[in-house]
């Protein structure tokens, strides 16, 4: 690996978040902010306040996740008889029925995906302030992952969906969805969001200072 | 300076090198991918996005699914099922699912086939690098495939309590999954950022 390699930003310039273009950081910053010559984009070397806005993003989730497990997110009528579903009690459910592929799914996607982004998040979010040297091309994999699979985790909204709009049979069966559904529907945003504020290049950053001050 | 281009995820400066056809560069540093060749890059997207367009259109209309339960059925289309998550007072989740399944997949469609099919045709169109900004921009909200995991797991669930039948729109919907990665695998986003400039 070459350490010393020269990125854009220590040759002062500006990589365009959107086009890709580059432009010369001196020449960009006249008015209040630079904007990308071709597309027209906002310029910024790094993502503006990257450390600080995803931190904000993970914690809103961490708490929503909470309230996103505990509270039912289905409400099943039928005969007179309410049952209320958590994620958790739907896999339950499943597992015993001997749906096995599908209680996977829904475990996979509810409770192990959004869970495992946000650690995975708070972990390089640690490395990068620590500005920790360990293996900085499969923390920057890590962050591909977690920018891949948060979007799996909409699975069950989009289940919740299809039964309140299918099992609605009067006094039959009916099925409401539950507080839980709207705090799932935000963990599975925000932590989006959380993933996109985040900037590897910062992962990267620190191996070049320390470079510097070894030379 | 054009020559050159910057990882977006390392930031390592690379010398742009001219790829065989299909190929693909990647970051030496972190493996990210930084460019590709794609074959017929704008008459494939043009095409797919056309295709993408009637089978959105065909998804939107007809009922997807179908539950039947002793003597009573119940039809849902795509826009009925964000409908009733409105009628119970989960508009934020209805907000999402509308979002998500329906509007962004229409303006990615749209906003694909105002900016292919002037460029396909050597004509550049009006506010070509903000809307292929806007474009792209949207991309990661587009969750048709997720949707059709979710069809998937309500059918499994739904199985054993009744009846259920699957409708024009389930088949419609899995063409446009496939037609939609197609299009992002074939879209080279260079050819229009290039192409952007030249007009201008």
């Amino acid at each position: 690996m070459n350490k010393s390699a020269p990125t854009a930003l220590s040759a002062s310039l500006v990589s365009c978040h959107s086009c890709h273009m580059l432009c010369r950081a001196a020449s960009l910053f006249k008015g209040a902010y630079a904007v990308c010559p071709r597309c027209g984009a906002a310029l910024h070397s790094r993502k503006p306040n990257s450390i600080a806005r995803t931190w904000a993003l993970v914690i809103a989730a961490f708490i929503f996740y909470i309230p996103a497990n505990v509270l039912p997110i289905t409400r099943v009528i039928s005969f007179g008889k309410a049952q209320s579903d958590t994620i958790m009690s739907g896999v339950i459910y499943f597992v015993k029925s001997g749906s096995w592929p599908i209680a996977l799914v829904i475990f996979v996607a509810s409770v192990f995906v959004p869970l495992l982004k946000l650690i995975i998040l708070t972990c390089l979010l640690i490395s990068v302030q620590t500005k920790s040297q360990w293996r900085p091309r499969d923390r920057t994999r890590l962050y591909r992952i977690t920018e891949a699979v948060g979007r799996w985790s909409m699975v069950d909204i989009y289940v919740v969906t299809l039964l309140v709009a299918l099992v609605k049979l009067g006094a039959l069966a009916t099925i409401e969805a539950g507080p839980g559904a709207v705090f799932f529907a935000c963990v599975v945003i925000i932590t989006i969001f959380a993933a996109m504020s985040f900037d590897p290049r910062l992962i990267w950053d620190t191996q070049e200072q320390n470079y510097e001050r070894k030379k | 300076m054009d020559s050159l281009i910057a990882c977006h995820e390392c930031d390592l400066l690379h010398k742009r090198q001219p790829l065989p056809r299909g190929g693909t560069a990647k970051c030496i540093r972190c493996g990210a991918k930084l460019y590709s060749r794609k074959r017929n890059s704008l008459d494939r997207v043009l095409a797919l996005t056309l295709a993408g367009l009637v089978l959105f259109c065909v998804a939107n209309i007809y009922p997807l699914l179908t539950f039947k339960l002793e003597a009573q059925a119940q039809e849902t289309t795509l826009i009925s099922g964000v409908m009733a998550l409105y009628d119970q007072g989960m508009w934020i989740v209805a907000a999402v699912v509308f979002f998500t399944s329906i509007l962004v997949p229409l303006l990615q469609l749209t906003g694909m086939l105002y900016v292919i099919l002037p460029l396909r045709f050597n004509h550049r169109p009006w506010g070509l690098p903000s809307f292929f900004r806007y474009v792209s921009g949207f991309k990661p909200w587009g969750m048709m495939e997720v949707f059709m995991l979710g069809v998937l797991v309500s059918f499994v669930k739904l199985a054993k309590m009744a009846t259920l039948i699957p409708g024009t729109a389930l088949y419609a919907f899995m063409a446009l999954i496939f037609v939609l990665a197609a299009s992002a695998a074939s879209l080279d986003p260079h050819i229009v950022w290039n192409r952007s400039e030249k007009g201008s």
